[in-house]
């Protein structure tokens, strides 16, 4: 079976799911229900279709299957920005939390940090992507601690808001925000059509696409900052889903076996999506909200990760 | 013509080329040889912009390499390094299309598929056109990167180390399809190699590096000289004339 085929039937099963988690038991107040379901669907769309795609280009750029943008700390400066936010203002803040202010102040500063890091990418020449990666996981741990102890310092009662914080979530996303991250995320793709065609050579190397005339540093940076803002508003809108990227575009490799990047991202897109409308459905119905779908994913992507460790180590 | 000027480059304070001038003649194939770390791989490597120069100019038939548009130098220029890890589920005949990128921007048209098979032709990987690489042994995909460049279709071509870990059929066979490229097509190739008697049995000019500086270039049959050899790697190096061909016997 070809890749063109797997596609197609990836769109449809992400199809039947999404129909499948709107209209399964759809009783009692349908004018209430019905819209918080599609809203929960869109966001799910949105913020896993963002995620493998960010996860995709920056597996490209960086040539490698293991490295999700997650190694640059944007998770735990999400939740830095989330834990001050309540530090600093109290729970006065719990308005804020769910707010339009929130969501654009984390965006801009996950942004920014990144823009910051990806200096020390482009400063001087070789392959300082190891070194990009190491800074962002010293600040990654940095800001870890820095959450922890302002999380240990605050009335347990905020606490319990942060930790709400810290798992990926759907249940409550703000409907405005929904609106806000769809305009974000348009502009973005309409941006990224100018470097599309770019992909297939960049995942030869950096050698081979500067020898097929590809402007690299130029190309590289603007795809980089693509994924920070993908990253940013997936993260910002739902939370943060560590491993959801990493799963879902080796799935993609493996299921589609294909280098073209056409295929690739739709493919990691719906594998995404799929994983996210399952894990919710299975979050609601089967665990009746015990569970939030960040542990199911990351409970799945961990096992995967130890997989494709043990996997890779054979051909070391 | 590929004219190189006062070309610097340091790593850290360390000079890796001191001041080196160049022309490389049209038309024919150079060969870059010296001692490991001689700077063999920076010099290429920045002739075909894949790293920046600290100092000096060089120009490809008249102009700055780095004032030519990315895609415009990629239809003149093309290089193969020495490490070749692609990771990709890719056949052969999709690395050789990749050649086309320059011209096509990803979409090929007829006559780009035109060049690629011809390609393809040249190297005779006819009929492993559609195994993937990670299934060919190093020669043969070494063959198919080979085959990549030649779609490329550039008049210049550089080649760093292509004979390294290739068994002695193949490294006469790929010599002697560069020799081909050279003579028929009209091509101007640069080749870095180790094997100083493949550099004396086919290339027409040699330029000797050592410590970051050009220690002696010239027509084959200058450098590959008793003197000259001695002074670039440090050991005696006896030459013996074996059918017209220079033979270095170093052991
Ligand atoms: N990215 C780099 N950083 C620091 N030093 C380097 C780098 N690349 C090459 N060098 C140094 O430059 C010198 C020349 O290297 P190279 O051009 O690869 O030599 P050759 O190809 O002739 O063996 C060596 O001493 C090497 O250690
Ligand atoms: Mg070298």
């Amino acid at each position: 079976m070809g890749y063109k085929k797997k596609t197609i039937i990836l769109a449809v099963i992400a199809l039947a799911l999404a129909c499948l988690y709107i209209f399964y038991n759809l009783t009692g107040n349908i004018g209430y229900i019905l819209p918080r379901r599609i809203i929960k669907v869109v966001t799910i769309i949105m913020t896993g279709g963002a995620i493998a795609f960010a996860t995709t280009l920056f597996m490209t750029i960086t040539n490698n299957r293991i490295l999700t943008p997650s190694v640059l700390g944007l998770d735990s400066l999400y939740m830095l920005i989330q834990t001050v936010i309540i530090f600093v203002l109290g729970s006065r803040s719990l308005v804020m939390l769910n707010g339009e202010i929130n969501y654009l102040v984390s965006i801009g500063m996950m942004v920014i940090f990144s823009l910051i890091l990806y200096q020390w990418l482009f400063k001087s020449e070789g392959n300082n992507i190891y070194f990009l990666l190491l800074i962002g996981m010293i600040l990654g741990t940095f800001f870890g601690s820095l959450t922890s102890f302002m999380q240990v310092l605050i009335d347990p009662n905020e606490f319990s808001l942060v930790q709400d914080r810290m798992f990926a979530s759907v249940n409550n996303v703000n409907t405005d925000l929904v609106y806000l991250s769809i305009g974000i995320l348009a502009l973005v793709a309409l941006y990224f059509t100018r470097f599309y065609k770019y992909l297939d050579v960049l995942a030869l190397g950096k050698e081979d696409a500067i020898n097929l005339g590809v402007p690299y540093n130029y190309v590289v940076k603007r795809l980089l900052i693509i994924v920070a803002i993908l990253i940013s508003v997936a993260t910002a809108l739902i939370g943060p889903i560590t491993f959801l990227g990493l799963l879902v575009v080796n799935v993609a490799y493996e299921f589609l076996k294909t280098y073209r990047h056409f295929y690739i991202i739709i493919g990691s897109m719906l594998i995404s999506i799929i994983a996210l409308l399952g894990g919710q459905f299975l979050v609601e119905k089967v665990f009746v909200f015990e569970t939030t779908i960040s542990v199911i994913i990351n409970f799945i992507g961990g096992i995967y990760f130890i997989y494709l460790l043990l996997k890779e180590n054979k051909s070391w | 013509m590929v004219n190189i000027k006062n070309v610097f480059k340091s790593y850290n304070e360390k000079k890796v080329i001191e001041d080196v001038s160049l022309h490389i003649e049209k038309g024919k194939i150079t060969s870059f040889i010296g001692p490991n770390g001689a700077g063999k791989s920076t010099l290429i490597s920045m002739i075909s912009r894949l790293i920046a120069r600290d100092n000096g100019d060089i120009t490809i038939d008249g102009k700055d390499i780095l004032k030519v548009k990315n895609n415009e130098l990629a239809k003149k220029i093309s290089i193969l390094k020495q490490s070749n890890g692609i990771n990709l589920k890719l056949t052969v005949r999709e690395l050789v299309s990749f050649g086309r990128f320059p011209y096509s921007q990803g979409k090929l048209s007829n006559e780009d598929w035109v060049k690629v098979e011809e390609a393809i032709d040249y190297m005779e990987l006819r009929d492993m056109q559609h195994k993937f690489l990670d299934e060919l042994s190093g020669g043969q995909r070494q063959r198919a990167h080979i085959a990549m460049v030649i779609a490329q279709d550039t008049d210049y071509i550089l080649l760093d180390e292509p004979l390294n870990n290739l068994d002695m059929r193949h490294s006469v066979q790929i010599m002697k399809t560069l020799r081909r490229l050279v003579d028929e097509w009209g091509k101007t190739i640069v080749i870095v190699i180790h094997d100083i008697n493949f550099a004396s049995c086919y290339s027409d000019n040699i330029v000797a590096l050592k410590d970051g500086k050009i220690a002696k270039t010239g027509r084959t049959c200058d450098v590959i000289d008793e003197c000259v050899l001695k002074e670039i790697y440090d050991m005696d190096i006896d030459i013996k004339n074996i059918d017209d061909r220079r033979i270095c016997v170093y052991f």
